[in-house]
């Protein structure tokens, strides 16, 4: 009998385990992969193009949007660009909380893709357990900026504003799904301040931590279907572009934080993971790893920003708008108000990139401006992007149901690939 | 910092003497201008030699300069930017490299980087840049089909076309736009340099 065995399989774009829009032409020989296309750009919103329209200020909300499961440390690599680009410094209390939730983001960040992750692979439960965690990082972004997801909090010059002094509550009246006692309860860590909230699950996170790798680390079949699996050789890795967690699995020891830092960065103490075999397995270990070593960083900041009130936000109202009590008293104040919102900010003529080290890898805005309140061109550089691009060379030679744990290790989220 | 970059401006100078257009450090960044012709070799060079030893491509971009400073750009229309980066020596170099004509055209670096695969095909699919040499410079983020360079500055920000269901021919159809595009927020270039302190010098400055 005739087999016919070279085939051509197509793979989403609505697929759940493609992470969004992914579409992927795979061609196949019987159940292997031969080579893989991937056809992006069913999510392009043209940000870049859209910014050209907008003032400085108006353009930060855009930055949630790209990567939207880890919100705060695309704003912080846009407000590094236009502070490069001014010549401005920050306060340093801005700084800290600015890294606090940096920290705080790459947890949100890694807590999502350690759920979906495993849920594509096929451990169901790891997803329930990370989204438990996630709620609670999610109050803190609420209780920071109104909005559990889409921030905006980071501002040129600082962050908007300061910190909670009071956590917002569970209602305490009894409804018909959540008794008194329950809510009795999901109110008892939020007694205090943001800052004892945010203390209260640094202290309990490493034990979450714990039962992560419980459930992973040493389980048979997640070691069945990571170890081995979408092997990326140093040299491959920079070669293809790779960044963060993707470059650390393979064994280079690279992080902006340690290696060009920014904000308080190189006043704290925390290690930098590295893998050495370069598979998914390699790199779930140093995901895993960059959770506890966040953990770390976020205690540290809660710790100064406990001890050291001050100012969040520059004291430049060029750059920053006045307090709103002093719009009322003073016309000065209320012409700088004025300017900012409808005007914005203007740069000096030039060039600026500014990176961060992104939950994903280095996220990088290149700015040009020629003077005006505009970008004239701003570039996003995404992590995801040069990932994905290196995706053909990673799944080829394995099977299909590889290819869903290599988009996995990836950590594949459209909004930043597709921009 | 700023030190450091001017040395490597210095560096990049004595390395490739005549290769390379004007050099500039500023914001604790350096940025070298490539003439179109040398661009592989200067790539190649500071790739290899060990005391550039870019490994990485991290970013690459088109740019559009037609309506730079309000029309007072005089030079290329477009520009592609390199930013490379060395894990090793832990300096960043950005590369320009100017290009013009009905269709412009850089050679690719696909051969010396594999990451820029899919950003060339980004900036062929944005501004229309040709890249000479790519293996397969198809379109990226654009839908199937489209027509044009979006990114261009003379492409309007609402598009040419938008896509209704007709209900009479039962299928989506393509018809030109029907808004109008709005302008909320002016463009103004100020020179009053009011961001300017002593202890900072502007942009161009060096900081």
């Amino acid at each position: 009998m005739a087999e016919i065995r070279n085939f051509t399989l197509n793979f989403g774009p609505q697929h759940p385990a493609a992470h969004g829009v992914l579409r992927l032409i795979l061609e196949m020989d019987g159940e292997v992969i031969q080579r893989a296309d991937p056809h992006i750009g069913l999510l392009h919103r043209a940000t870049e193009k859209l910014a050209e329209q907008r003032h400085y200020v108006q353009n930060l909300p855009y930055m949630d949007r790209l990567d939207y499961v880890s919100m705060m440390s695309n704003e912080h690599a846009y407000c590094l660009a236009v502070e490069k680009m001014l010549g401005i410094e920050v306060p340093e209390r801005a700084q800290y909380i600015r890294v606090m939730f940096d920290e705080i983001t790459r947890i949100l960040n890694h807590l999502l893709w350690i759920g979906s992750h495993a849920l594509d692979v096929g451990a169901m439960a790891m997803f329930l357990y990370a989204f438990r965690e996630r709620e609670d990082l999610m109050d803190c972004y609420e209780a920071v900026s109104g909005a559990r997801l889409h921030a905006a909090y980071y501002r040129p010059g600082g962050v908007y504003r300061d910190l909670p002094e009071r956590m917002p509550q569970y209602a305490t009246r009894a409804t018909k799904w959540h008794s008194e006692a329950s809510l009795k309860a999901s109110n008892q860590n939020r007694q205090g301040s943001l800052l004892d909230f945010i203390e209260d699950f640094a202290n309990r996170f490493p034990g979450y931590v714990d039962e992560y790798e419980t459930l992973l680390t040493d389980n048979r079949i997640w070691k069945q279907r990571t170890v081995g699996i979408g092997v990326v050789s140093p040299e491959r890795a920079l070669q293809m572009g790779f960044t963060g967690p993707m470059l650390r699995g393979s064994g280079v020891a690279w992080d902006l934080r340690k290696k060009q830092p920014y904000e308080v960065y190189d006043k704290l103490a925390f290690d930098i993971p590295v893998g050495s075999n370069g598979d998914s397995y390699d790199r779930y270990l140093v995901r895993i790893e960059e959770f506890r070593q966040s953990n770390r960083i976020i205690k540290q900041c809660v710790d100064w920003l406990r001890r050291n009130p001050g100012p969040v936000m520059v004291d430049d109202h060029k750059v920053a708008p006045p307090p709103r009590a002093e719009m009322k008293q003073d016309m000065e104040a209320l012409i700088h108000h004025f300017k900012l919102v409808s005007e914005g900010i203007s740069l000096p003529a030039g060039e600026a990139y500014a990176a961060v080290e992104h939950p994903k890898g280095e996220f990088g805005i290149y700015l040009v401006s020629d003077g005006a309140n505009k970008p004239y061109r701003m570039k996003i550089r995404a992590p995801g992007f040069a990932h994905l691009s290196g995706f053909d060379e990673m799944v080829r030679g394995h099977m299909l149901a590889d290819v869903v744990t290599v988009i996995g290790t990836q950590d594949i989220v459209f909004g930043e690939i597709d921009r | 910092m700023s030190d450091y970059y001017q040395n490597l401006s210095t560096r990049v100078q004595q390395s490739l003497p005549g290769r390379i257009g004007q050099c500039s450090v500023a914001l604790g960044e350096l940025t070298v201008e490539v003439p179109k012709a040398h661009l592989l070799e200067v790539c190649r060079v500071l790739r290899d030699e060990p005391e550039f030893a870019c490994e990485q491509l991290i970013d690459l971009c088109g740019l559009d300069y037609s309506e730079y400073g309000n029309g007072s750009w005089s030079g290329p229309r477009y520009a592609v930017a390199y930013h490379l980066l060395s894990v090793q020596n832990n300096h960043r170099i950005r590369l320009k490299v100017f290009t013009d004509g009905e269709v412009p055209l850089v050679d690719s670096v696909v051969s010396i980087w594999s990451s820029a695969n899919w950003y060339e095909r980004e900036a062929f699919d944005l501004f229309g840049i040709v890249f000479e040499g790519h293996p397969d410079l198809r379109r990226i983020l654009t839908d199937y089909g489209f027509v044009g360079h979006p990114f261009r500055k003379d492409f309007p920000i609402s598009g040419n076309v938008e896509m209704r269901y007709d209900p009479e021919k039962g299928r989506v159809v393509y018809q030109p736009v029907s808004i109008d595009p709005r302008n909320l927020v002016p463009r103004v270039i100020r020179h009053d340099h009011r961001y300017v302190t002593p202890e900072v010098p502007a942009a161009q400055g060096d900081k």
